[in-house]
């Protein structure tokens, strides 16, 4: 394992496959909160989070306590993020109440975000070491980030444009997401 | 047995869960590259939509309420984990292609949806309707896509070829910009359609 892999990983998670706009994973709180810049950013920190969070913890029950169990690798991951973000809740609401307070409504939304279950998925898939899934974790919620914060401004800029009537809403942003997926393709082949 | 009919029917286009309510879209957007990894979508989706619905309808006067998200977990986990075994054993190269979307239907927001606002109130029966209009319109809505995106990106239909041996097709259909934009304009003309009739 040299530091070259690891920047690979790190790069090829945040930017060449893209969680939005090459996976095509969190799709529902993608569209569901890009209407306002401070949403955006809010449940982006909040994923970044709690992504990173989760792959510690399902990295470690997996390869600790799960063994001759793998197949029951789908109910033990959603138990464990979904405690675990009821955990981060509480915890934040006791003592951070400043962070909560910016953090807390996007919380209960996560644990149906497919992308932090695809995350460990997909870590357990490549068989990624602890070092390599917390890069893969931080990269892939990043670039998850990236992609929340470019489509909310859009989407402001969208406000004051003239749509055609019947595109309106839904539809535009579909048509902006598919745009901003092309300029994303011109990551393709940045690492081999 | 009018309203068993009306359960059905809502699913399909005025309720339809991915072009009218905006769930689930990360299966339809990523498995509809063909009509085959379509359709094997839609079952696995309606086997673990049905089943996960009945059960919680079924045990509905026994769950706490204060237990209750967990307890859907349980049952919709435990479907999809057959679904997911299944699909390994007797179908390895579907369950290939469809890939890590098959785990993902436990985080689907429509089955999560469906069993909190319906399952948990109705009777079975109803239940079972509301279940199998909602694969329907799940079903109409991903197989539509992957029809396009298979006949303009790749020339062929299930597999046949549609178009003679000179088409050259759009390749840029069968990746993620084509799908999103495909997408946005489905969306576009079931609402269009839809805001005409009422």
């Amino acid at each position: 394992m040299s530091v070259t892999t690891l920047i690979k990983i790190f790069i090829a998670a945040m930017i060449v496959d893209n969680m939005v706009f090459i996976r095509y994973l969190g799709m529902c709180p993608y569209v569901g909160v890009t209407g306002d810049m401070d949403s955006a950013t809010g449940m982006g920190f909040a994923v970044i989070f709690v992504t990173t969070l989760a792959t510690v913890v399902t990295w470690i029950v997996y390869h600790y306590f799960m063994t001759g169990l793998e197949f029951l690798e789908i109910l033990v991951f959603i138990f464990t993020i979904a405690s675990l973000v009821q955990l981060v809740e509480i915890y934040l609401k006791k003592n951070v109440p400043a962070l909560y307070k910016s953090l807390g409504i996007y919380l209960p939304l996560i644990t149906t975000n497919c992308s932090i279950l695809a995350i460990t998925f997909i870590n357990i898939d490549k068989s990624y070491n602890f070092v390599e899934s917390l890069l893969f974790a931080f990269g892939a919620s990043g670039g998850f980030a990236i992609a929340l914060i470019i489509l909310a401004g859009v989407r402001e800029r969208l406000r004051f444009s003239n749509v055609p009537k019947f595109l309106k809403g839904y539809p535009i942003v579909f048509i902006s997401i598919g745009l901003i997926a092309v300029a994303f393709l011109g990551f393709k082949g940045l690492i081999k | 047995m009018e309203e068993l009919w009306k359960e059905f029917k809502k699913g399909l286009f005025l309720q339809n869960p991915v072009l009218i309510l905006m769930v689930g879209l990360c299966s339809v957007l990523a498995v509809s590259t063909t009509v085959e990894n379509a359709i094997g979508m839609t079952l696995g989706f309606s086997f673990v939509l049905i089943t996960s619905e009945l059960i919680v309808s079924a045990i509905r006067k026994l769950i706490p309420n204060h237990l209750r998200i967990p307890i859907f977990l349980v049952a919709i986990a435990g479907s999809t984990t057959v679904v997911d075994l299944v699909m390994k054993a007797y179908s390895p190269t579907l369950s290939k292609s469809l890939g890590i979307f098959i785990p993902l239907i436990v985080v689907n927001c429509i089955v999560l949806a469906r069993v909190e606002a319906f399952a948990y109130k109705k009777s079975i029966l109803v239940t079972l309707f509301d279940a199998l209009g909602m694969s329907v319109g799940y079903g109409i809505a991903i197989i539509a896509l992957a029809a396009v995106r298979e006949i303009l990106g790749s020339g062929t239909f299930l597999g046949y070829r549609v178009f003679p041996q000179g088409f050259k097709p759009a390749g840029i259909i069968l990746l993620p910009p084509g799908a999103f934009i495909i997408l946005g304009i489905y969306i576009a003309v079931l609402r269009g359609y839809i805001g005409r009739k009422s």
